[in-house]
């Protein structure tokens, strides 16, 4: 174990921050949005607000896991990890670099959300998505669905090429 | 005398009973979807269910507080103590029947998890606005299917057609409420669901509409029951798949 004089909050964010997301390692699970608070108890016990991106998202039994082990290697013995849904996530909490970190990995980002997603009927809100490869804005859609639940299908008609877009939500 | 405390159990059991059935129920065509898209698209509007029912079934745990948890609640409990709708236990049938049920269940918790946003207990308000944004697009994703397979061939309209016949005695009592509700609306945790019958049905008219299906008449026979436990057949078979594993290996972990 490390030598640890006490650490700050400022500093359990930047370790945290060194957390992949284990769906898209491209980010880490600060930059997903998915660590809400901490809260240092003393120097053995801490507690962390996590949010779920989707409801069943599998990935976040993982985050836990590796947010427990991580902050066990800092010395914290007892990591409470509390599951919050309030305020609930969305990709508007993804800053322009980590979007930018997205694209770079050939995930087209996420959109800022608008009042048409939230509702319920009708045709997709007609945004245009870029290709992460070519940056042409002749895509199509081919499925809302994708690997995982945060991601669409796409095409590019452009390079030919199919790619992910992270939706909006 | 029931406490909130008691009311909210129940409460949180009928939505958490709706969200977990109708999951295992899309999760039933993985791997047997009609294209590799709407496999995957009906294993990720399993997957959200599922994990919807984990966040009220693990609440109702708390509640609760008998030292059960969100699993004890969904694979311990009999088809008696289930609290879901009868119309979210209906086979798949084929695409159209699922997508109906899909449909007629997404209007209604749609509007039902947009009330709950307001409760004055953060955790149900909570819950819900989660809730709420995934229920948004499986309402898209299947009132979009109704509409392509109404307004489709004379195959797929017969289809479709008889899948509103088949489901539509299931749609009553998605209204139903009983003494747990009054209490909870009483102090506002929960709303009345008879106020969200007018837009459900607005819902639904403007979709058939465009899918040129005919809405079944109200006057047949209607179920009624399911949050009292009372069930069609289908969910004790359903249970008997979903539960096998943990009644046959008590404790077994991942």
């Amino acid at each position: 174990m490390k030598e640890t004089p006490s650490l700050s909050t400022q500093n359990i964010w930047d370790i945290l921050q060194t957390i992949p997301d284990p769906e898209v390692p491209a980010i880490s699970i600060v930059e997903l949005g998915v660590v809400r608070n901490i809260e240092i108890i003393n120097s053995e016990s801490i507690k962390i607000q996590i949010t779920p991106t989707y409801s069943g998202c599998p990935a976040l039994k993982t985050m836990e896991d590796d947010v427990i082990e991580k902050l066990k290697e800092h010395g914290f013995s007892t990591v409470k990890i509390e599951t919050i849904y309030k305020p609930a996530w969305t990709t508007d909490w993804l800053t322009e670099t980590t979007k930018q970190k997205l694209k770079e990995y050939g995930i087209a980002p996420p959109q800022k959300l608008t009042l048409e997603h939230l509702i319920p009927l009708g045709k997709q809100p007609g945004q245009v998505t870029q290709c992460p490869f070519c940056d042409s804005a002749d895509t199509k859609i081919t499925s809302q669905f994708g690997s995982t639940a945060c991601k669409a299908l796409y095409f590019c008609n452009n390079c030919h090429q199919p790619f992910e877009h992270f939706k909006c939500h | 005398m029931m406490t909130n405390q008691q009311a909210l159990f129940v409460y949180c059991q009928r939505i958490g009973d709706n969200s977990l059935v109708l999951g295992h129920r899309l999760s039933e065509w993985c791997g047997h979807g009609p294209v590799l898209e709407e496999d995957i698209a009906m294993s990720n509007m399993a997957l959200d269910l599922i994990g919807q029912a984990r966040g009220f079934l693990g609440y109702a745990a708390k509640l609760e507080d008998k030292g059960r948890s969100e699993d004890d609640l969904a694979y311990l409990r009999d088809a008696r103590q289930f609290k879901n709708c009868m119309l979210v236990e209906q086979p798949n049938g084929d695409f159209a029947a699922t997508m109906m049920r899909s449909f007629l269940f997404s209007a209604f918790a749609y509007l039902h998890f947009r009330g709950l946003v307001k409760s004055t207990y953060d955790v149900i308000s909570g819950l819900a606005e989660k809730s709420l944004k995934e229920v948004t697009y499986h309402l898209r994703h299947s009132s979009d299917w109704i509409i392509r397979l109404g307004d489709g061939t004379d195959e797929s309209h017969q289809r479709t057609q008889k899948a509103a016949e088949d489901l539509w005695s299931f749609t009553n009592e998605l209204f139903d409420m009983d003494t747990v509700d009054e209490l909870l609306i009483k102090q506002e945790l929960a709303i009345d669901l008879h106020v969200l019958r007018n837009e459900w049905n607005e819902i639904i008219n403007q979709v058939f509409l465009e899918a040129t299906i005919i809405k079944p008449d109200d006057s047949r026979y209607m179920s009624k029951g399911g949050i009292n436990g009372i069930h069609t057949e289908h969910l004790g078979f359903l249970l008997a798949e979903m539960q096998f594993l943990p009644r046959a290996y008590p404790g077994t972990q991942w």
